[in-house]
């Protein structure tokens, strides 16, 4: 029997490699893609440790607009997909961002259009096989726009609104979209912020994707108590929000 | 850089100021530019000071955590330091082996258990944890990776076990498994003095794998010296497959700092003679999982919290006996200091040395004892019982010890000079410097 498929983009991130080693414990083929060859080989060595049957790595960096088919075309030769992770990103500088264009262009590049091109072609190879699960990581900063962080919060944003429509185009092809919007994640892109009680461990995040795909969630808040959050949260009114400090 | 900058060992007694770095791909550690002293904390389970480097640089080991191979048919992994031994288990157990040494929890690095030389309930056969290490990377703080075994660099192999995390970064180690199903037969001995304890624990040595006993530190009169003698040895025959056996997550959780009466001598005294008198038959027999009979404690989330804001201290020695006869004076000692143990216990150590310069264990009993912290009246009973293990020719384990003096320290490890030249020039801890103190 050929052993499940899971795909990985963005392999090296924090949450990606803790889910890729839930699905290694289970005994999948898990394909990577990161920007660093160095780090790819060391996670293909620990996926394989845990007891992934195979491994297959390619580098690639998402600052630059490159054949997104060409993954595709990788990642489903000789199989079809069953998990498909989408995970890469920058958290950016917002100050920097609202002082260059430039630079506000290449964040929005590897944050959302990159995300659009990988799942518009990915999305055609599932929807001809007619199974599989897409998760991307989304964010609870894409909820809602904040004078902190607009500029990640609105590739985020992006990214949902783009996934709820692709679920729904999806969906009779039998391919499931799961939007996952983590809080604060201890994870090396967060390292520099003052890291408070409601920062949690990367893997307590890969639990729930795991256990969001297994139950066909269309989208899970990580940890579970954002979602109580981000309800207040986008409950206020905009004449007041423009007023406050977030 | 993160902006969290006090960290804490685990008898929360000793707090500093640290620069903080995480490492977590082995191939892009740097270690030149960073701030000297520097020191590397994995889990932050040793309840001393040995584990903080106050005002210096601090290298986190938790996201080093990668598992390099691991091979089924000859029980050898290769991993990185701040694998947790938790991890390790998940992933070893369902293929029927287990660690060749279990600390008492599974919540410590792979790197920590060999830089302390842990032990465990099976020292008497088979030694300490630095023995079942085939080789380890180093990382020097000049830029060498060295590869240290029994073969190559054998002088910074033998420093770097229990050599308290002073002789460089450990980057990686490959650990020899023991091929063995995941279940204990377990037996459960009630003694009613120091003298029945002696007689289980000559006829449980040879016949048994693990044997350990806890101890009712406060039961006097007719009842002095009694506890409960724990041994057994790994199922031979399971009904499930190993897979079924493995641990899960733990579910409680101590979510704030106890008030100090939560660990009192009233509590501590009422706690032990429950646990003694919960077990009504003079001896039990039953099966149990791996996970309640290594690592009990691990059921609770930071259970260390239960002794409030100001920690505890723990003490642990070894003294060089055969016979229980030095237990009696302690005993005593102890209830006449009003400084209560909450969880006592004892253990003798068996003859198979460790190849660590450093390493605590040596043959003879070894008791382990926790204080919730009183300040000076809890200090004052530490140097008491200090004086009575140097007279005995006994030593403390580093791992534990937050309070020894140096010149305890310095008579009683022998090897200390052999080991000084091999300790990394950048590299202190606030334990180093303390027992370095008024050399």
């Amino acid at each position: 029997m050929q052993a499940n498929r899971m795909v990985i983009i963005g392999a090296t991130s924090a949450i990606a490699t803790e889910l890729g080693r839930i699905y290694a414990t289970k005994r999948w083929e898990i394909y990577l893609l990161a920007r660093s060859p160095e780090k790819l080989k060391i996670l293909e060595d620990d996926l394989k440790a845990r007891g992934a049957v195979a491994t297959h790595s390619r580098c690639f960096d998402f600052a630059h607009r490159g054949n997104y088919q060409g993954i595709v075309d990788w990642a489903s030769q000789g199989g079809c997909i069953d998990l498909l992770l989408i995970a890469h990103g920058v958290l950016g500088d917002q100050k920097a961002s609202e002082e260059s264009n430039e630079l506000a262009l290449q964040d929005f590049e590897v944050n959302f259009l990159s995300y659009m091109c990988l799942l518009n072609s990915f999305s055609k190879n599932m929807e001809s096989k007619k199974k599989g699960t897409i998760a991307v990581i989304s964010s609870v900063a894409g909820d809602r726009g904040r004078q902190s962080n607009y500029f990640y919060g609105t590739a985020k944003g992006a990214i949902t609104i783009f996934c709820e429509g692709l679920r729904n185009r999806l969906f009779k092809s039998n391919v499931h979209v799961l939007t996952v919007k983590p809080g604060f994640v201890k994870t090396p892109m967060t390292a520099h912020i003052k890291q408070g009680p409601l920062f949690v461990e990367p893997h307590k995040i890969a639990e729930d994707i795991s256990r969001a795909v297994e139950r066909k969630k269309n989208q899970v808040y990580t940890p579970w108590f954002w979602w109580i959050i981000m309800t207040i949260i986008k409950m206020i009114p905009e004449p007041i929000l423009k007023r406050l400090k977030l | 850089m993160s902006a969290n900058t006090h960290y804490l060992s685990w008898g929360r007694a000793h707090r500093f100021e640290h620069k903080p770095h995480k490492l977590a791909w082995r191939d892009s550690i740097e270690l030149s530019n960073l701030s000297e002293p520097m020191l590397v904390q994995g889990l932050g389970r040793s309840y001393g000071d040995c584990c903080l480097n106050g005002s210096g640089t601090l290298l986190l080991s938790k996201e080093l955590d990668h598992m390099i191979a691991f091979n089924p048919d000859t029980g050898i992994l290769d991993c990185e330091a701040g694998v947790s031994l938790d991890s390790v288990l998940k992933l070893i157990v369902p293929h029927a082996y287990f660690l060749p040494v279990s600390p008492g929890t599974k919540y410590v690095s792979v790197g920590g258990a060999i830089a302390n030389d842990v032990h465990g309930k099976n020292h008497h056969v088979a030694g300490t944890f630095g023995k079942h290490v085939l080789g380890l990377k180093l990382l020097r703080s000049n830029g060498e990776l060295l590869t240290c075994s029994a073969d190559e660099n054998q002088d910074l192999f033998a420093a770097s076990i229990g050599g308290m995390g002073l002789t460089g970064l450990i980057v990686s180690a490959k650990i020899k498994l023991k091929k063995a199903l995941p279940v204990i037969d377990q037996e459960i001995i009630k003694f009613n003095s120091l003298s029945e304890l002696q007689e289980i624990e000559n006829a449980s040595q040879s016949r048994y794998e693990y044997t350990v006993s806890w101890i009712d530190t406060l039961a006097s009169g007719k009842q002095f010296g009694r506890g409960l003698y724990f041994r057994g040895n790994h199922c031979e025959h399971i009904k499930k497959s190993p897979q079924d056996y493995l641990h899960s997550n733990p579910k409680l959780q101590v979510f704030f700092d106890a008030p100090s009466f939560v660990l009192s001598e009233f509590s501590i005294k009422l706690f032990n003679s429950v646990l003694f008198h919960k077990q009504r038959q003079e001896k039990k027999l039953e099966t149990v999982p791996y996970d309640p009979f290594f690592y009990p404690l691990d059921a609770v989330k930071s259970w260390n919290r239960l002794y409030g804001k100001q920690g505890l201290y723990q003490y642990q020695f070894v003294v060089p006996c055969d016979s229980l006869d030095f237990m009696g004076d302690i005993l005593k000692f102890l209830q006449k200091s009003h400084q209560a143990s909450f969880l006592t216990v004892l253990k003798k150590f068996g003859s198979i040395t460790s190849p660590g310069l450093m390493s605590f264990p040596k043959e003879g009993w070894t008791l382990a004892l926790d204080f919730p912290n009183r300040g000076t009246a809890t200090l004052k009973v530490l140097s008491d019982l200090d004086r009575m293990v140097s007279d005995l020719k006994g030593r403390l384990y580093s791992a534990k010890d937050g309070h020894m003096p140096a010149s305890m320290y310095q008579s009683s490890y022998p090897k200390l000079e052999d080991f000084s030249k091999l300790v990394d020039p950048k590299f202190s801890s606030n334990f180093w410097r303390r027992v370095n103190a008024s050399k």
